[in-house]
């Protein structure tokens, strides 16, 4: 298989994430988006290691995947807590920040 | 301590500016503070004293042995050093300005005196002037006074001196015009400082020229120069004259002596401050301190007439007389202190230079004796009046310890044996005599005839008769009495220093050491004179008493002056003080009034005031300009522009801070695809 399939899937993924973080106003599914592009670099990364023999990039990826766990771990309390204080997971209505 | 000299008139500085600065808070606003430290000083000039007497025997070789000694160890050659320290105030190509002290056997006995008699005016003042208005102001100025005067005795250089000079007069202005308030009190005190400045502009001129003529103003190098001929004659005739005329202001000799008597406006312990201690006596010691100056310009030594002699002669005489037509006890002692001054100025002008000091130093004690005692009677005998005629009279019942003690003053004053005025008096006389100047020997026997005579007219005006003034007289306090008590023993006392038929000479041995000087004959005891001076003051004090004692029974004297017209006439021109204040007055001054100020009061109203108006529109037409123009539009303009467009940046800004994440994040990715962008557009 050639690298551009494992890229051209990566970078799909990536969008879908994006897309879903930007425009999703469910703050679960804007957490789960966020794992999708978080996937996809980690796609990316396997692909170039395998495409260049050299185990850093695998590496990466086990490390980007422990991190995404407990960003998760974060993002899922923070998420809890704004529907325990909202009564709704919708982000458009945490704006107290406002300016 | 000797090299230290310079902490004692330091102190009282120090204490002048910590009672002006904290004296009203404390619990005796501030007296207590000035009393401390001229005390402090007191007591630090007796060391010195000590220090320097030890410095002479040791030199002499008395003190090695024990004062049997004398004999038997030659004394060393070469006489005592003075104690020199100084360092440059600041140097001009090669002239040095200095400050420094310079210690030497005059300045000892002044340091000592000084710091005795203020010592007491100041314990004397702590009561006198209770309640007074400006009290601790007062004691400030007392203090600043002594300092003043006590850097004048240790100055090394003749700057330094006319600093302390200055300072001096300035110090007697204000104390003199203590009482401001009263428009007499404010011109005496004008009067004071007028006058003395007359003489100043003397004394500044002979110190300029002596810079010149010796290149320096160190006050030994002068000397020096002045007696082993490094300065020519002429210049030492030219700065002697005009030193002399410094003299003549400050020591109130004729025809500047005016300024004195009108002196007495001041408070009374400030009376005696001036009279005795410092001020007055600065001049006499101005010409001890600068002596080979006078004793080579005036050619002293050859023993011809010179102006130093005839001034000093011509105010004893003028001074005595005037004390005999004065109602005011204090004017009298003023008059008195005019002739006393006389006799100084005189010594010195005869040759008589250690007699000359010693009597400074005796009449330092017997005439602040005598202004203290007349401040006690005024305070507790005749509520605050000093008319001898209005309100004394008969307060030797009522006053023992001021009557004994003013008596003793008088004694000593009239040169009675054996108080100290007679010992230093005598001095003058003898050497006077035996120097040549026969004449002023009359001159001085005359003065000492009429100083007996006018001090007993006092006393009996005071002391006896019966009391004329209203009110309980009583014996003043402790604080008022001490001191007369302590002066009364000094003034007994002081005289022995310098008995000569006694065999002692400590005076001169111990205050001559050290000075430069040219050689000077010590007079030997005349025993002839002294019984003659005496006898004269004797019959004195006789005929006085019987013409003012027998009042009643005065006979031909009775309304003399009424009668005989040229008996009149004298008596006028005395009470008028031979018109000399009507010449100083009407003619000087009043000259100098009417066309001169004219014209300056037309240059003020005109030129100067047209300029100052001028000055004035311009600036405001310049200040409104500036407020129209550059106030308001430019700086005004700035800070409200910078506030608007503050406000507008953030007007506008605060629509970017939505508060909504995933704008946020949509603002972050934007950024990165554009950056992205560019990077790929570009490479």
């Amino acid at each position: 298989m050639a690298l551009n399939q494992y890229l051209i899937l990566s970078a799909f993924l990536f969008c879908c994430g994006v897309y879903g973080v930007l425009a999703r106003r469910n703050g679960v599914l804007v957490l789960l988006s966020v794992e999708l592009m978080l996937n996809a670099v980690n796609i990316n990364l396997v692909a170039f290691a395998a495409f260049t023999r050299q185990i850093a990039g695998q590496v990466f990826a086990l490390f980007v995947i422990t991190i995404a766990a407990a960003e998760v771990g974060v993002g899922l309390a923070i998420v809890l807590l704004i529907y325990r204080n909202l009564r709704s997971p919708d982000l458009d209505r945490v704006d107290q920040l406002k300016g | 301590m000797l090299s230290n000299a310079w902490i004692i008139p330091l102190l009282p500085g120090l204490g002048f500016v910590a009672v002006l600065l904290f004296g009203k808070r404390l619990p005796r606003k501030g007296a207590e503070l000035a009393v401390l430290t001229v005390g402090a000083s007191f007591v630090l000039s007796c060391i010195v004293a000590v220090q320097w007497i030890q410095r002479v025997d040791d030199h002499t070789g008395k003190a090695a042995i024990g004062g049997f000694g004398r004999a038997l160890l030659p004394t060393q050659e070469g006489g005592v050093t003075a104690v020199d320290r100084s360092f440059t105030w600041w140097q001009n190509a090669n002239v040095r300005f200095g400050v420094g002290i310079h210690i030497d056997g005059l300045a000892v006995m002044m340091l000592f005196m000084v710091t005795l008699v203020s010592f007491l005016v100041h314990v004397y003042s702590t009561r006198y002037m209770q309640g007074d208005r400006r009290y601790t102001h007062y004691f400030a100025l007392l203090n600043l006074f002594t300092a003043s005067m006590l850097l004048l005795v240790v100055a090394d250089n003749t700057l330094e001196l006319l600093v302390a000079w200055e300072l001096v007069g300035v110090c007697s202005f204000v104390l003199i015009g203590h009482w401001w308030e009263e428009k007499p009190n404010s011109d005496a005190a004008v009067k004071a400082f007028l006058t003395t400045r007359t003489g100043d502009v003397g004394l500044m001129i002979g110190v300029i020229v002596l810079f010149f003529a010796a290149g320096t103003f160190n006050i030994a190098v002068i000397n020096a120069k002045a007696l082993n001929g490094g300065i020519g004659h002429t210049l030492l005739v030219v700065s002697a004259a005009c030193l002399l005329i410094g003299i003549i202001g400050k020591s109130g000799q004729f025809p500047l002596h005016t300024w004195l008597p009108d002196a007495m406006a001041g408070p009374t312990p400030v009376s005696a401050l001036i009279h005795a201690a410092t001020m007055v006596v600065a001049g006499v010691y101005l010409g001890a301190r600068l002596y080979p100056v006078f004793f080579r310009g005036f050619s002293i030594g050859d023993g011809g007439l010179n102006a130093m002699a005839l001034i000093g002669g011509v105010t004893i005489i003028i001074g005595a007389v005037l004390a005999f037509v004065q109602r005011d006890i204090k004017k009298v002692l003023a008059y008195s202190t005019i002739s006393q001054l006389g006799y100084m100025v005189m010594a010195l002008g005869v040759g008589a230079w250690v007699a000359a000091i010693f009597h400074l130093f005796t009449h330092a004690f017997f005439k602040s004796l005598l202004f203290l005692g007349a401040g006690s009677v005024s305070e507790s005998g005749s509520h605050h009046s000093f008319d001898m005629k209005g309100d004394m009279g008969g307060l030797r019942k009522y006053m023992p310890i001021t009557f004994t003690t003013f008596v003793i003053g008088s004694l000593a004053l009239a040169g009675i044996f054996p108080l100290a005025g007679f010992w230093s008096k005598d001095e003058i006389l003898v050497t006077a005599g035996q120097t040549g100047y026969t004449a002023f020997l009359y001159v001085g026997l005359i003065g000492a005839f009429l100083t007996a005579a006018y001090m007993t007219r006092t006393v009996y005006l005071t002391f006896f008769g019966e009391f004329r003034g209203h009110g309980e007289p009583h014996e003043s306090p402790p604080t008022l009495t001490v001191p007369l008590i302590v002066l009364a023993v000094a003034s007994v006392g002081a005289g022995f220093l310098n008995a000569e038929p006694l065999g002692i000479e400590k005076f001169r041995d111990w205050f001559e050491a050290g000075v430069s000087l040219p050689a000077l004959q010590h007079p030997d005891f005349d025993t002839v004179k002294a019984v003659i001076s005496v006898t004269i003051a004797v019959v004195g004090i006789g005929i006085a008493a019987y013409l003012w004692f027998q009042r009643e029974e005065l006979g031909p004297f009775r309304g003399l002056t009424q009668r005989n017209a040229a008996a009149g006439a004298g008596y006028r021109f005395l009470e008028n003080k031979y018109y000399l204040d009507d010449l100083y007055e009407k003619v000087i001054v009043g000259g100098i009034k009417g066309p001169v100020a004219q014209a300056s009061y037309w240059v003020n109203q005109h030129v100067i005031d047209g300029v100052v108006n001028a000055i004035g529109r311009g600036t405001a037409v310049a200040a409104r300009e500036t407020y129209d123009v550059i106030d308001q539009k430019v700086v005004d303009g700035a800070v409200n522009g910078l506030a608007e467009t503050t406000g507008e940046t953030g007007g506008l800004l605060r629509y970017v801070q939505s508060g909504r994440v995933q704008r946020y994040a949509l603002t972050l990715f934007a950024a990165v695809g554009a950056l992205s962008l560019a990077l790929w557009l570009v490479y």
